[in-house]
């Protein structure tokens, strides 16, 4: 666990102006997050939860106020640039797979590599591990479209992942599962973070909340207030074998000499290994 | 962008496409049908005007033709009551005349021209008996096939020896060599000297209705002085119940000069000659250099006129692709967004759709160039008629279709890359 923070939000504001009202999303956020941690967003529904963390994904740009992200200042980037954080710094989870249907489970988690010059062929292997990884070795060549959701999702677990991600923004990601589905995917993350990588989740799950180390609570458009968990009451809250079985079945894969590519670009993988 | 990346872009278009394998193939058909239609159109042109070329060339460039024709008021006027003969024509002394007076004449070739039936054993055969010079096959560019053409020997001495044209050697005769064999045209017998294969050419095709329905390859060519000392310049149109007398002294002229040059000055000349001393309009000037210009001047025209055709079926094909396009930015909005959000940039964005579009004016280009190609090809081959496929034509179809698609391509690709990540991915 590092301090130093990876994240640094301060009086975020995002307006959505709909002509005759404006819709204030978040109406003056401040929150550091540091590196390595686990953090779940809370709180009711439009309590902007899930613009807070688009624009953390660099996908939506705030209204005002500032973000940091790694010490770079994100606000003042082109969409280029943008882009190119997405593709190299963040893994994306989305609530509904969004998996690319014409891609098969191995081209789908090449997707954001391949956006970095990287050819499928030199990165198959490393891509087919990571399917390995979240139990889908044997479904390599299947479409999105002959996978169940659960497994869609998996899918998207080793997406975000492909490009060895400084961290991993998940909206909602068992909202679509069951919860023995939504469990195994939780697992993967609770991998990831022991990994060092930096987790932000969106939740209207207590239990789901309950393995971040930090529950941040939204209602309308601030923080409403915070809960920093220790680390008994998150082992407590692990649905204990889960996260085993996964170690078990490949143990150290997710090591930080997994991935062929800019090794090093978090200084967290280091120090939790 | 390197290399890599492109074929990559490329190859996952095809992925794309043929996830809708139906509609790629429908919106390429109009890009099939647009290449097609210009390849074809223009082998068809081009295949007419290299026939009617050919035929005035073998006419010749350097020559000009005189062809007696039937002056219109006697054809009207009754001619079969009170004028039971027409007369009218170029006579002996036209072509005397014109033979003396125009310069830079190389040869002087005439022929008269007689409707007859020609009799062999128990075949017979309607021909047109061609009473003319030695020198015609040579004239003409006709292809002796067997024996000998007509002599001096033969015109000096009005013998009774003819030359059929090989067709109508091989309806007459079923089973005898034709050559040295007699055969007979009212009671006059002709010795068979030889075989001859006509070029096909406008100054032997029949001409107006007088002759028409008559083989033009039914040729008896006899030495003019025989024709005239046998048969007389009388010719009977015995057509459909009426009875006609024509008295023309000679059929046609053909006139070759020295130079191409020289061809224009003398037309006023050649008119000068022929209409001293003549009272009625009864011949006509074929100037085959005038028609192979006139011939030229109007293909350039078909060319612009299939072009524009080209242009706007390609236009019709495009506006097609270009709906389907951004029909299909519409419903991968979502999917454009996951890429954004995976780290594609708008000009990822805008390749991927461009080249999609591309690929498929690309196929639909090459599949309009083998059709067209192959309907060209057939069309020679199963109906003989010429048809000649430019490689302008290959070029302008497929490079219009290249260009129609990105042009059309263009406005849906970036109307894919101008969405905000967040706001296609919104999209449901
Ligand atoms: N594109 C948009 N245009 C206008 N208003 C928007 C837009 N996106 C979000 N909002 C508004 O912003 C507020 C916060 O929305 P947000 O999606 O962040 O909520 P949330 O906390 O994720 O809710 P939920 O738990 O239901 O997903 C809501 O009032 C919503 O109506
Ligand atoms: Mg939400």
């Amino acid at each position: 666990m590092s301090d130093k923070a990876i994240i640094q939000i301060n009086a975020m504001t995002k307006v959505y102006d709909l002509g005759q009202v404006k819709v204030h999303a978040l109406n003056g956020v401040d929150i550091d997050i540091r590196e390595g941690s686990y953090v779940a967003l809370m709180g009711p529904s439009g309590s902007g939860k899930s613009t807070l963390l688009n624009i953390l994904g660099c996908l939506d740009r705030p209204t005002a106020g500032s973000y940091r992200l790694g010490g770079e200042d994100v606000s003042a980037m082109s969409d280029r640039q943008l882009s190119n954080i997405r593709g190299q710094r963040i893994g994306f989870i989305f609530q509904s797979y969004n998996l690319i249907p014409q891609l098969n489970v191995v081209e789908n988690i090449h997707v954001p590599l391949f956006y970095q010059g990287k050819d499928i062929r030199t990165c198959y292997d490393h891509c087919a591990r990571l399917a390995a990884k979240v139990g889908l070795s044997d479904r390599l060549d299947h479409r999105p479209m002959q996978l169940s959701g659960g497994q869609q999702q998996r899918v998207a677990v080793a997406r975000s992942l492909v490009n060895n991600p400084l961290m991993v923004l998940a909206d909602e990601p068992t909202g679509n599962l069951d919860s023995t589905t939504g469990e195994e995917i939780l697992a993967l993350l609770d991998e990831l973070h022991a990994d060092g990588r930096t987790i932000i989740i969106v939740t209207h799950d207590p239990k789901v909340a309950m393995r971040a180390q930090r529950v941040i609570h939204m209602k309308d458009g601030v923080v409403d207030r915070e809960d920093f968990k220790t680390a008994p009451e998150r082992v407590a809250a692990q649905s204990g074998h889960s996260g085993l079985l996964f170690k078990m079945i490949l143990p150290g894969s997710l090591g930080p000499n997994v991935s062929p590519y800019g090794a090093g670009t978090t200084g967290a993988e280091t120090e939790a290994s | 962008m390197n290399g890599f990346s492109l074929l990559r872009i490329v190859q996952l278009g095809f992925k794309s496409l043929r996830l809708h394998k139906l509609r790629s193939g429908l919106t390429m058909l109009g890009m099939v049908i647009g290449v097609w239609a210009v390849i074809t159109l223009v082998a068809i042109g081009e295949g007419a005007s290299h026939d009617a070329q050919e035929a005035i060339k073998r006419l010749g460039a350097h020559n000009i033709l005189i062809r007696s024709i039937e002056p219109t008021e006697e054809k009207t006027g009754g001619s079969s009551t009170r004028n039971f003969v027409s007369e009218y024509g170029i006579s002996y002394h036209d072509a005397s005349r014109i033979q003396a007076t125009i310069p830079g004449l190389k040869r002087v070739l005439p022929e008269m021209l007689q409707r007859r039936t020609v009799f062999f054993d128990r075949f017979q055969q309607d021909c047109q008996i061609i009473g003319t010079y030695p020198f015609y096959p040579d004239f003409t560019k006709a292809q002796i096939v067997r024996g000998r053409f007509l002599s001096e020997f033969d015109d000096l001495h009005r013998n009774n020896v003819c030359v059929l044209t090989e067709s109508l050697a091989a309806k007459l005769f079923a089973h005898q060599d034709p050559l040295e064999s007699q055969v007979r045209v009212e009671e006059q017998y002709f010795r068979v000297i030889g075989l001859i294969r006509e070029m096909s050419d406008v100054g032997q095709r029949p001409q107006g209705g007088e002759q028409e329905g008559r083989p033009m390859d039914s040729n008896v060519y006899i030495p003019l002085t025989t024709l005239r000392a046998r048969f007389g310049e009388m010719d009977m149109d015995l057509r459909a119940g009426s009875f006609k007398l024509e008295r023309v002294e000679l059929s046609q002229l053909r006139l070759e000069f020295a130079s191409i040059d020289l061809v224009e000055p003398a037309i006023p000349l050649i008119r000068a000659a022929m209409d001293k001393d003549r009272k009625k309009k009864d011949y006509e000037l074929i100037v085959p250099l005038n028609i192979l210009n006139a011939i030229k001047e109007q293909r350039a025209r078909d060319t612009r006129m299939l072009l524009y055709i080209a242009c706007i079926s390609l236009l019709v094909g495009g506006i097609g692709i270009m709906n389907i396009m951004l029909a299909t930015v519409t419903e991968r909005t979502r999917e454009i967004g996951v890429r954004r959000a995976l780290g594609a940039t708008r000009t990822d964005i805008v390749l991927q759709f461009l080249i999609e579009t591309l690929i498929l004016c690309l196929i639909g280009g090459l599949t309009g160039v083998a059709g067209g190609c192959a309907f060209a090809w057939a069309r020679e081959y199963f109906f003989h008629l010429t048809t000649i496929i430019t490689e302008w034509s290959v070029v302008a179809a497929f490079g219009l279709s290249l260009a129609v698609g990105l042009v059309f391509g263009l406005y849906p690709a970036r109307r894919a890359a101008a969405l905000d990540p967040i706001e296609a991915l919104r999209h449901s």
